[in-house]
């Protein structure tokens, strides 16, 4: 299982209800009921993946989350997670309110567009980059809204929501962030974990 | 109607309320099983079937001689697996494949009741087909599972007994009929009705049949079930035997050809009055409104599992009107999934050869059951 995962995994209390929003093959709620014994749901826009779900027998929606989450009453899951999709949403910051709303946590993984392997491919090459975590090009990517780490504590201060918890992940090592190593971390960590709250 | 005598039935003593205020008691319910029964009873699905389905799910329809209805989902080591469940189904009631419908006699006035019949609802036929488990000594259902019209009867059963399945398998379908679904089905209705040979419902005393109206009702009921896609990939505007138009008014077309074939075998094996009844009952179901308004408030006494499913091209249930249960359910936190699966088949899907469709259904039964 990947170290994101892991990392998800034991941040989440047992017997807890979560929200899987873009669940994929349902990997992660598979571990979340396996080791932590958690009412986990899932919201996942493809077809396939989601049929791969019922297979796994989870309990999985088929739908969009910035239409979908509307469904949810207020504070209806212990945490609502979001991998590494937020900078495909047309509205990142109703999508966090909405996970803020249905949620009384959310865990937020974001690919780090402030590496340093992406600040060099667009400074020596002059293209937009392209690494293992974000494979495509400019026209066909689904990422519309590419962030950094630093964006992403910025951005909570903006739109006014607690980050409880962050995490770098580098090399598949895990490491705190905080205010005297936010430079580090934005520059070497491949990904940015943060448990955030109201 | 002879053939009709080896029909399995169950008459039910217990009087039943119907929602128009008459009570029936002593009526025949017909019915057909697959599979067998575990010693813990704990393995039953009861199907429900759809406007002018019956009991006989899958093999060969014994009055028919053709394939049950839904042969495609249910059997050994298919989606519906009686291998390991035990499939019921029932005749509903108000149908005409041996359960007390329009074509019985009245025992109080020992004549045909056609349009004596008292009007039923999707309330009254599973409040009758409810009496199926007692029959079966079965506390509880694995799973009720149906499409179209049995997708409603699996609503209305969960909202009546909420105790009385594990899961809940509602496809294509809707939780209140749309203006849309009542305008076609008033349609069929009045084919029927301007039939000469109808007689206001009194064809069977009178020994004749509204064989063109139903057939009309059938063909116009028949499109609704396919996608403008796939009739067009089907017959696109392909002649029917010809090279040529004719000028004429037969049918130049294979569409109308196929549309003609439908409605004529569909009159062998339904009663007009049985249409009219049933199509009625479809009309009348708004769990909405049985609710004050809130769906949610139907499922809120159970804890079943819940598992909806629509396709893509369907437009007589839309994938919206399937997905408003969904959003019904997760607004009270029930356990619920769901998938639209793409299909060029319209709303008929689900009765069809759908790889998607049969492999989900599948494996939401068998993983659900392991899980129980």
């Amino acid at each position: 299982m990947k170290t994101e995962y892991k990392i998800i995994v034991d941040l989440i209390e047992e017997k807890t209800r979560v929200l899987d929003v873009g669940c994929d093959d349902g990997t992660l709620m598979e571990s979340l009921k396996k080791n932590k014994n958690v009412d986990a749901r899932g919201i996942e826009i493809s077809k396939d993946k989601v049929q791969t779900c019922v297979s796994k027998g989870l309990t999985v929606i088929e739908g969009n989350a910035e239409l979908d989450l509307k469904q949810f009453p207020n504070d209806s899951f212990d945490y609502v997670v979001l991998g590494q999709t937020l900078q495909a949403f047309v509205n990142p910051e109703i999508v966090i309110k909405e996970l803020l709303r249905v949620g009384r946590k959310a865990i937020i993984t974001i690919p780090n567009f402030g590496h340093w392997k992406v600040r060099l491919n667009l400074l020596i090459k002059g293209t937009m980059p392209i690494t293992e975590s974000l494979p495509n090009d400019w026209y066909n990517t689904p990422n519309i809204h590419m962030c950094t780490i630093k964006d992403f504590v910025k951005f909570s201060k903006i739109i006014n929501f607690k980050i409880f918890k962050s995490l770098a992940l580098t090399n598949k090592n895990i490491s705190n962030i905080n205010n005297s190593n936010l430079f580090y971390k934005n520059l070497f960590a491949e990904l940015g974990i943060f448990l955030i709250e109201k | 109607m002879n053939i009709k005598e080896n029909i399995k039935t169950l008459v039910i003593k217990k009087p039943l309320k119907l929602d128009c205020g008459k009570t029936i008691n002593n009526f025949p319910l017909a019915y057909e099983t697959y599979g067998s029964l575990n010693k813990n009873k704990d393995n039953a699905i009861l199907v429900f079937h759809a406007l002018t389905g019956d009991q006989f799910v899958t093999g060969i329809n014994p009055i028919t001689k053709k394939d049950g209805w839904w042969s495609y989902a249910v059997g050994p080591n298919k989606s519906i697996d009686t291998n390991k469940y035990f499939v019921i189904c029932a005749n509903v009631i108000g149908g005409c494949m041996g359960s007390f419908g329009p074509s019985h006699k009245n025992p109080d006035t020992n004549k045909i009741y056609g349009t004596d019949f008292p009007v039923i609802t999707i309330n009254d036929m599973v409040n009758a087909q409810v009496n199926l488990l007692d029959h079966f000594e079965i506390k509880k259902l694995f799973s009720v599972v149906g499409g179209s019209m049995g997708g409603m009867q699996v609503l209305q059963f969960i909202s009546n007994y909420p105790d009385k399945a594990s899961t809940v398998v509602p496809i294509a379908c809707t939780s209140s009929h749309s203006a849309q679904n009542i305008a076609f089905n008033e349609l069929g209705r009045q084919a029927i009705a301007s039939d000469h040979n109808w007689s206001d419902g009194k064809y069977l005393s009178n020994n004749t049949l509204p064989d063109k109206g139903l057939s009309v009702a059938r063909m116009a009921a028949h499109i609704t079930y396919l996608s403008k896609k796939g009739l067009q990939e089907k017959f696109g505007r392909k002649l029917q035997e010809r090279d040529a138009l004719k000028f004429g008014f037969d049918a130049d077309f294979q569409i109308e050809s196929y549309l003609r074939y439908q409605g004529s075998v569909f009159v062998d094996r339904f009663d007009a009055n049985s249409y009219l009844y049933i199509t009625r009952a479809m009309d009348y179901f708004d769990l909405v409104k049985q609710f004050d308004g809130n769906l949610s408030n139907a499922f809120k006494k159970t804890k079943a599992k819940f598992f909806v499913i629509s396709f893509t091209s369907d437009w007589l249930y839309p994938t919206q009107e399937n997905k408003d249960i969904v959003i019904a359910l997760n607004a009270i936190g029930a356990d619920v999934g769901f998938v639209e699966i793409k299909s060029d088949k319209g709303h008929d899907s689900f009765l069809l050869d759908v790889p998607d469709f049969l492999k989900t259904l599948k494996n939401f039964l068998d993983k659900s059951y392991i899980e129980r």
